[in-house]
């Protein structure tokens, strides 16, 4: 089969598979539109964070293993952009937290500029101390009643700072650039180090995001979650209330309830369609560019790129900031859709690790690939569970209850994801390390 | 007095947590940093090998429990370890055939190796997921405490408490052994030199006859005993859940690269590092202040630096500066 076929193919497989999950409810399928939509709503957001993730491993080899990271500060972004503003909390403590984050980052600063200017030496060292130190304990003595006084504002119902109260949609670009600053740090210091230094940098820089949103009430309201956030789409409410509406449902024969969840659904799915296209064919267009050239070249062969005088590490930093900011994009639209922030929610299989897999088993360096891995993995992953269910009724159907196998391979369904996810893996590097749709 | 009781507080709370952590993690970074050394990559598996050791041993400790067999005051789980070293360094050896001896032989680049261990990581965690739930086990049996408070209180006449549990004496007691042992492998055997040699340069070292098969065989085994025993001292001294161990990966990792990837002698130091620094950073000063400064000094607050759900924050600071400044870490490894 010729590539271009088999792409077709592919993707018909992939068409196929939600057709089925509308129209039938054998095996492991609902039978439900609403379900076949939710599951191709987060294919679409997952195809966007796998474009992301090509970018910096098909086109430029760099290993990022702290994609959860990048997407929790998106999820942050649509919090701090669009929730109303808590007024009280913001004269409660608003100035105060501000002043001391200031001054965290004046430190920071102050710090790297001693550094810089300062010959090396004692003098230096303990310059440094100095002011780290001092700066430490002034950040926190001016930082610490503030985030007190606002997480005391109605604790039930507030206790953070809220937004800036502008329209969600604006939470998707504002995420990308959360996510591209954390990249910048991340990058500034591991890249250019050995190859698996970037991998472990990036870990930990995940766990510590996700841990800051998880416990900083006054950012996030942390363990709170942040529910109610606002629609891009129109209410249900408000449609189940629309005549006109109702009247197009009762032609499609359905009730106005179930077609109202439907067509939000799919207002969704023509977003991020709209997302995934634009990011698709800038992605295509930049590997197709000299730009793109120069980062294969320089993936296929460092040594010979950088005798060619090109600047690896800056080009590898530029890189790992586009694609990271694309998988902060991602996590503010997943965020979007779900309409709640719920920190607790972020694990590495999910948002990090499924990632991976969808652009390994679509063919890493092609953007088609990852699209087609997103789909596919996502599908898979969602099934994953039913699956694992029929199989554990299956494995022991003549055996009792309480018998040992039968309670493990009940209990371990939900589990059944982390194996085959990670023996998908391990096949596909094994057998197929090119992916489905090999790049050209 | 004062002095005395902040003295005794600083043990209790610091000086015996931080060295029980540290001697944890200076075998979990012994383990990555020897797969550092004679495979050549940063092995992401690490932390769910740990936990498959301790899952094995929790499960053979169970059936010792059942026949009636027990330590008496030890905790059954260490007669338990040998077994479950074998089991784990079995699997090891196992997965080494199936997963990485074939990019072995394409000699496939260092990140392909990474990637697969991920997928090595996650197909184990899904296993010890199967085996043993996600809930918390607590497998300690045996005598609880070597120092009970009270009685330390009543011996001393200070305010302070003293506790040193049997798992945290039995924690330092056992690494020191297992770590003295392997430096005795490592520079005394024939085998062991064998590894060195092929870790310092591979083609000097087939040129000379060293089977590599064999090195890598033995690196599996002893990294099974390494991981096994930390995942148990720590699940003993703590208790075992899946996520607590995913969550070791990072300080285990950062202790292997503060001593200098590849250094044994630093990959210790490395662990104690990290573990003081964690344990000091989040731990709460203020009553030890009130113990050692005048009365119109009192601190206000809790003299905490960092909150406690911040911890991993610490191993990852660590890391930085490291990367930054000396990536080679302490004891100079190989890393650039």
């Amino acid at each position: 089969m010729s590539q271009s076929n088999r792409v077709i193919f592919y993707f018909a497989l992939v068409a196929i598979l939600f057709l089925l999950e509308g129209l039938t409810n054998f095996w492991i399928f609902t039978g439900s539109w609403d379900t076949s939509v939710s599951i191709l709503n987060m294919a679409l957001v997952s195809a966007v964070m796998a474009l992301g993730v090509n970018l910096q491993w098909g086109y430029a080899g760099l290993f990022n293993v702290g994609i959860m990271g990048f997407t929790a500060l998106g999820g942050l972004a649509v919090v701090i952009t669009s929730m109303q503003p808590v007024g009280e909390a913001w004269e409660a403590g608003g100035a105060r937290v501000l002043a001391g984050l200031l001054i965290g980052a004046l430190t920071i600063g102050l710090t790297i500029m001693l550094r810089t200017k300062l010959p090396k030496g004692n003098a230096r060292a303990v310059f440094t101390i100095v002011v780290l130190v001092g700066g430490f304990f002034i950040y926190r003595s001016v930082f610490d009643p503030g985030v007190e006084a606002i997480e005391a504002v109605n604790p039930s119902v507030a206790g953070y700072l809220g937004g800036l109260g502008l329209p969600v949609l604006l939470s998707w670009p504002v995420g990308g650039l959360l996510a591209a600053g954390a990249a910048w740090i991340i990058g500034k210091t591991a890249l250019g180090l050995r190859s698996d230094y970037l991998a472990i940098a990036t870990l930990g820089i995940a766990e510590i995001i996700v841990a800051v949103i998880k416990n900083e009430g006054w950012l996030s309201r942390g363990a709170k979650n942040v529910n109610g956030l606002p629609r891009p789409v129109p209410n249900p409410v408000d449609l189940q209330a629309d005549p006109a509406f109702i009247e197009a449902a009762a032609r499609f024969g359905m009730s106005p309830v179930e077609a109202s969840t439907l067509y939000i659904k799919l207002g969704y799915a023509l977003l991020f369609t709209a997302v995934l296209v634009i990011v698709l064919i800038l992605a295509q267009l930049a590997r197709h560019s000299p730009w793109g050239r120069m980062m294969r070249a320089i993936r296929d062969n460092e040594t010979a790129a950088r005798a060619m005088g090109k600047n690896v590490t800056a080009r590898h930093l530029q890189i790992f900031i586009l694609g990271s900011a694309i998988c902060g994009i991602a996590g503010a639209m997943m965020t979007t859709l779900d309409g709640q922030l719920v920190p607790t929610t972020y694990n590495p299989l999910r948002f990090t690790f499924l990632i991976w897999v969808m652009v390994i088993v679509g063919g890493s360096g092609n953007n088609i690939g990852s699209l087609l891995g997103a789909f596919l993995i996502w599908w898979l992953y969602v099934k994953v569970e039913p699956m694992g269910q029929w199989l554990a009724q299956v494995s022991t159907a003549g055996l009792d209850p309480n018998n040992w196998f039968a309670v493990r391979m009940t209990d371990a369904a939900p589990h059944m994801r982390l194996f085959t996810m990670g023996l998908i893996l391990l096949l596909v590097l094994r057998f197929n390390p090119r992916g489905l749709v090999p790049e050209r | 007095m004062d002095f005395l009781n902040a003295l005794v507080m600083l043990t209790n709370f610091i000086i015996i947590p931080a060295t029980t952590y540290g001697a944890q993690l200076a075998l979990g970074a012994l383990g990555v940093t020897l797969i550092y050394s004679i495979l050549r990559f940063s092995n992401f598996a690490h932390g769910d090998t740990m936990a498959l050791g301790t899952v094995v041993t929790i499960g053979i400790t169970a059936l010792f429990q059942s026949w009636g067999i027990t330590l008496g005051p030890l905790p059954t789980a260490l007669l338990a370890l040998p077994f479950a070293i074998i089991v784990t360094s079995l699997v090891m050896i196992g997965t080494d055939q199936v997963v990485y001896k074939f990019y072995r032989a394409k000699k496939a680049a260092t990140i392909v190796f990474v990637m697969a261990s991920l997928g090595v990581m996650f197909m184990t965690n899904g296993v010890i997921r199967f085996l043993a739930g996600v809930k918390d086990i607590n497998f300690t049996d045996g005598e609880r405490f070597l120092i009970q408070a009270r009685a330390f209180k009543e011996w001393s006449g200070l305010d302070q408490p003293l506790a040193l549990r049997t798992t945290q004496a039995l924690t330092v007691v056992v690494a020191v052994i297992v770590v003295a042992w392997l430096f005795w492998f490592l520079n005394r055997t024939r085998t062991g030199k064998s590894m060195r040699a092929y870790s310092d340069n591979e083609d000097l070292a087939l040129l000379s006859g060293i089977n590599p098969n064999r090195v890598v065989m033995v690196t599996w085994l002893i990294v099974g005993i390494l991981t096994t025993t930390a995942g148990v001292l720590y699940g003993l001294d703590k208790s075992y859940s899946p996520f607590t161990y995913f969550q070791l990966l990072l300080p285990t990792f950062a202790a292997a690269i503060v001593g200098g990837l590849g250094s044994p002698l630093g990959a210790i130091a490395g662990g104690f590092v990290v573990a003081y620094s964690e344990v000091v950073v989040t731990y709460v000063w203020r009553a030890v202040a009130g113990y050692v400064l005048p009365e119109n000094l009192q601190p206000e607050g809790l003299l905490q630096l960092l909150s406690t759900d911040y911890k991993i924050a610490v191993s990852f600071t660590i890391l930085v500066i490291v990367l930054l400044f000396k990536p080679t870490g302490i004891f100079k490894g190989q890393s650039v």
